[in-house]
């Protein structure tokens, strides 16, 4: 097992090379520049820039000294966010991220398995069909539609709540709210669903059966029998879900100015900000990766019939 | 190398958890006597601070409440005021300028500000290692500037000297009468060179911050928010009257909007397009002209486009009026020429919408009626906005002339780069003019200057632009500008002139005072206040 762990680990760095190195190429590939503007730079202007960031070198040139700089963690500096290194930015932005994505799938999933085991054990009724309804609308409506009615509601009518800003404002933990429900929605909704249909499932299997016949009370087959049973396919959606809900925050974070990294996602290549996007491009992968690797360790655990040798 | 990100990670996620404090602040601003803060959407979290470094409105708000170069604009019209200098004056038929330096001016530190100061930060604005943007602004001035920026020549070659403490003097490339004006642009700012001397890069950090503006840099959390507070040090300090300005990096159109709205802001600088029709009827939206021109570029140099009868019957072909009433609705300008109106220049006009006179070109141009016209594209950079003209342009050239035109799209710097390199028919461009003088919108059509993407050329033309440079201020050298641009429109139609831009504020001027429209669209903090 140990061993098996070990080896996975390794594993993830070539996958990480591979993808930088593809990222780089593919960047680079892309017409335009960090400096292009609307009024185009005289070329003894743009050659004093270029040279300040050693983009008059060759390809893969430049491509060495960026890996060193990331052998000692140096993400070099940001060409559009001239007075902060890459580095900064992303320590500075990312923790705000992780705060929303890790509320977000731990509000998603808190409701979602409790509306999918209400769900399956009420089936057909009209508890069932309440709780699917909802889970239909969370996964139908994005969250670029339900982040804006929130404000609309909350923020312009109620006025309870801000419109927008983030928990190191003065406002402080109720901005958490409306990003939350907006991120969390489609989530909620997934594993809802999915944890009803896993939970019908275990029900009828042959090991709560016996449960059911040793005369165990219905409380306990559903938290020590049917729970865990009904986790597996949940806890390797939640792996991807996580990876999800941070790189895909880019929008929510826009409307209520929080000031994640998400914007820079998108807005880094727009910008040819080429270390922004490579700083980026890494933080993201190394989440996906780790996320990846965390639930196949996990599901070792949850599932006995799985051994790795 | 994964160990080391899987630290970084842990790091970060520990540093999340402690860095949610934040309470401190709303408690500092309740003991203070109700202080006047005015916040306002920035519209994006600046590039830099440093005024060398940076090139856009964002940071230009910025530049205005935490320095000061040595004109300042005037609130009300952007015309030039003294800043640092006191005053000035023109010698060598107005190609050597000689400013005053204000006495007793300090950095926020207390470090003395002189005509040295003023040699030092130009020298280093121009030095390539510096790597300024728009160092290409103060080489259009100077005399020995763009030897020096190019790495030509040393910096002993920028025509630029202290004459003793407190006089500056610069040698100019011609008598060029705009430079006062356009000396309050941040390319000419003046920055603490003993602060950067000190913490490099670091020095726009607020706690290595030093600046000579009305406003001293409070803080700065990036992408969430600048505070400046007044400088005490400010040689008009009395004159500054808001406690705290609060700049709000704000994306997001309709979130600015409804915090407008809500009262979490006092000034947005912007509107959500989409609600622009009933949004104009608020008293406090104001929408102004803008020294601004959005057009169209022609490939002058392919076919059937280096024909001017063709270029013509474009221009005239489409209904400018119905495009900002009906798709626009912003209040912009219908335009027929490229400079916006000017104090000073006479205007000049022609070449109006005229379907028939457009026809008759095209069919002298060998295409009656659009027959065998070649097929081709109008460029734009993706954006609804852009996008919805390009569109009516398309519909009325299809209507009116039987052309037919197909769109499209690139993502911003895949466009400026296909624009740049000339790899176009047609393709949108938009000017906002660096000072007020017809030759910002002017002198970037003479042959092959970087920004001539349409490779327009005619040799008069050159000529006439070159001519205004070197001629003193005056109606004379305005009516040499205005021949100039008759021919490059009225005459060669070089590119298609669309609509002037307007800028749009939403701001309650019951409440604020101080808050003045004019062309440039610059509002200093320094004269906004609390009625």
């Amino acid at each position: 097992m140990t061993k098996y762990i070990i080896k996975r680990f390794l594993g993830m760095i070539p996958t990480l090379l591979i993808i930088t190195t593809v990222a780089f190429i593919i960047m680079r590939i892309a017409p335009g520049g960090p400096f292009d503007r609307e009024r185009a730079i005289p070329e003894a202007v743009r050659e004093n820039i270029e040279k300040r960031y050693n983009l008059d070198k060759s390809l893969p040139e430049q491509y060495l000294i960026y890996l060193g700089g990331i052998i000692r963690g140096d993400f070099g500096p940001s060409y559009k966010y001239r007075d902060q290194t890459v580095t900064d930015l992303i320590f500075n932005s990312l923790p705000h991220s992780l705060i929303l994505g890790t509320l977000a799938l731990l509000v998603a999933t808190f409701f979602g398995v409790l509306a999918g085991i209400i769900a399956a054990l009420n089936q057909n009724t009209w508890i069932d069909y309440t709780a699917m309804s909802i889970a239909v609308f969370g996964v139908s409506v994005p969250a670029f539609v339900i982040g804006p009615v929130l404000m609309l509601i909350f923020a312009m009518k109620l006025k309870i709540l801000p419109t927008s800003g983030w928990i190191t404002g003065p406002d402080g933990w109720v901005t958490v709210i409306m990003p939350l429900i907006a991120l969390s929605m489609s989530y909620f909704a997934s594993i809802a669903r999915l944890s009803r249909s896993s939970v019908l499932e275990v029900v009828r299997s042959d090991y709560v059966r016996t449960a059911k016949a040793k005369g165990l009370s219905p409380t306990m087959i559903i938290l020590k029998h049917v729970l865990k049973g009904a986790m597996l396919p949940v806890v390797s959606y939640l792996g991807i879900a996580y990876s999800g809900i941070i790189t895909g925050s880019v929008v929510i974070e826009q409307i209520f100015r929080i000031p994640g990294l998400g914007r820079f996602f998108v807005q880094s290549s727009l910008n040819r900000d080429y270390t922004m996007i490579m700083g980026v491009i890494i933080v993201y992968s190394t989440i996906v990766i780790l996320m990846n690797f965390l639930v196949d360790i996990l599901y070792s655990f949850l599932d006995p019939r799985i051994s790795y040798q | 190398m994964k160990k080391a990100f899987l630290a970084l990670l842990a790091a970060l996620m520990a540093f999340a958890f402690v860095s949610c404090g934040g309470k401190e602040e709303a408690a500092e601003v309740a003991m203070v006597k109700e202080p006047v803060e005015f916040r306002l959407n920035n519209g994006a979290e600046p590039e830099s601070l440093d005024p060398h470094l940076i090139q856009g409105v964002p940071e230009h708000r910025i530049y205005e409440a935490l320095f000061e170069g040595l004109i300042t604009y005037n609130p009300e019209d952007a015309s030039p005021l003294p800043g640092v200098a006191e005053s000035w004056e023109a010698s060598n038929g107005g190609t050597t300028y000689t400013f005053k330096i204000r006495e007793g001016l300090v950095w926020t530190d207390g470090v003395k500000i002189d005509a040295n100061t003023v040699v030092d930060s130009w020298i280093r604005m121009l030095d390539p290692a510096t790597g300024s943007n728009y160092a290409w602004f103060p080489n259009m001035f100077i005399k020995g500037a763009e030897a020096f920026n190019s790495g030509e020549a040393g910096a002993d070659s920028v025509q630029i000297r202290a004459l003793d403490d407190m006089t500056f003097q610069m040698d100019l490339l011609g008598p060029l009468p705009y430079v006062i004006g356009a000396l309050a642009h941040y390319s000419f700012g003046i920055v603490p060179m003993h602060a950067i001397e000190k913490f490099g890069n670091d020095w726009t950090k607020p706690e290595n911050f030093v600046g000579n503006g009305p406003y001293v840099l409070e803080s700065w959390v990036p992408q969430d928010k600048i505070t400046v507070v007044p400088n005490d040090k400010y040689w008009d300090a009395e004159a500054v009257k808001l406690d705290r300005v609060v700049y709000l990096p704000i994306e997001d159109q309709n979130t600015s909007h409804n915090m407008y709205l809500n009262g979490e802001i006092d000034w947005d600088t912007t509107a959500p397009q989409d609600q622009i029709e009933q949004i104009q009827f608020r008293d406090d939206y104001h929408a102004t002209p803008q020294l601004g021109t959005y057009y169209y570029v022609f490939q002058n140099e392919k076919k059937p486009f280096d024909d001017p009868r063709v270029r013509k019957a474009l221009s005239m072909g489409f209904n400018r009026k119905n495009l900002v009433e009906k798709i626009t609705k912003a209040g912009q300008i219908p335009a027929y020429s490229m400079v916006p109106d000017m104090a000073g220049y006479p205007a000049i006009s022609g070449n109006f919408e005229d379907f028939d006179e457009a026809k008759k070109l095209l069919a002298e141009a060998g295409y009656p009626g659009g027959e065998g016209f070649p097929a081709f594209e109008i460029l734009y950079n993706t954006s609804e906005g852009h996008k919805k003209i390009a569109e009516y342009i398309q519909s009325e050239w299809k209507n009116n002339l039987g052309i037919d035109v197909s769109l499209l799209n690139q993502e911003w710097a895949t466009y400026l780069s296909t624009r740049n390199m000339g790899d176009f028919q047609v393709a949108r461009a938009g000017w906002i003019g660096d000072y007020q003088d017809p030759n910002t919108f002017l002198d970037m059509f003479i042959t092959g200057t970087p920004m001539n993407g349409g490779k327009y050329s005619n040799p008069k033309y050159d000529e006439l632009i070159s001519k205004a440079a070197t001629m003193p201020d005056g109606p004379e050298r305005m009516s040499v500008l205005a021949d100039a641009e008759k021919i490059f429109i009225l005459e060669d139609m070089g590119v298609m002139p669309i609509y002037y831009y307007v800028t749009i504020n939403m701001i309650d001027l019951n409440k604020w005072g101080g808050f003045n429209f004019n062309v440039l669209d610059t509002h200093p903090p320094k004269d906004i206040y609390l009625k």
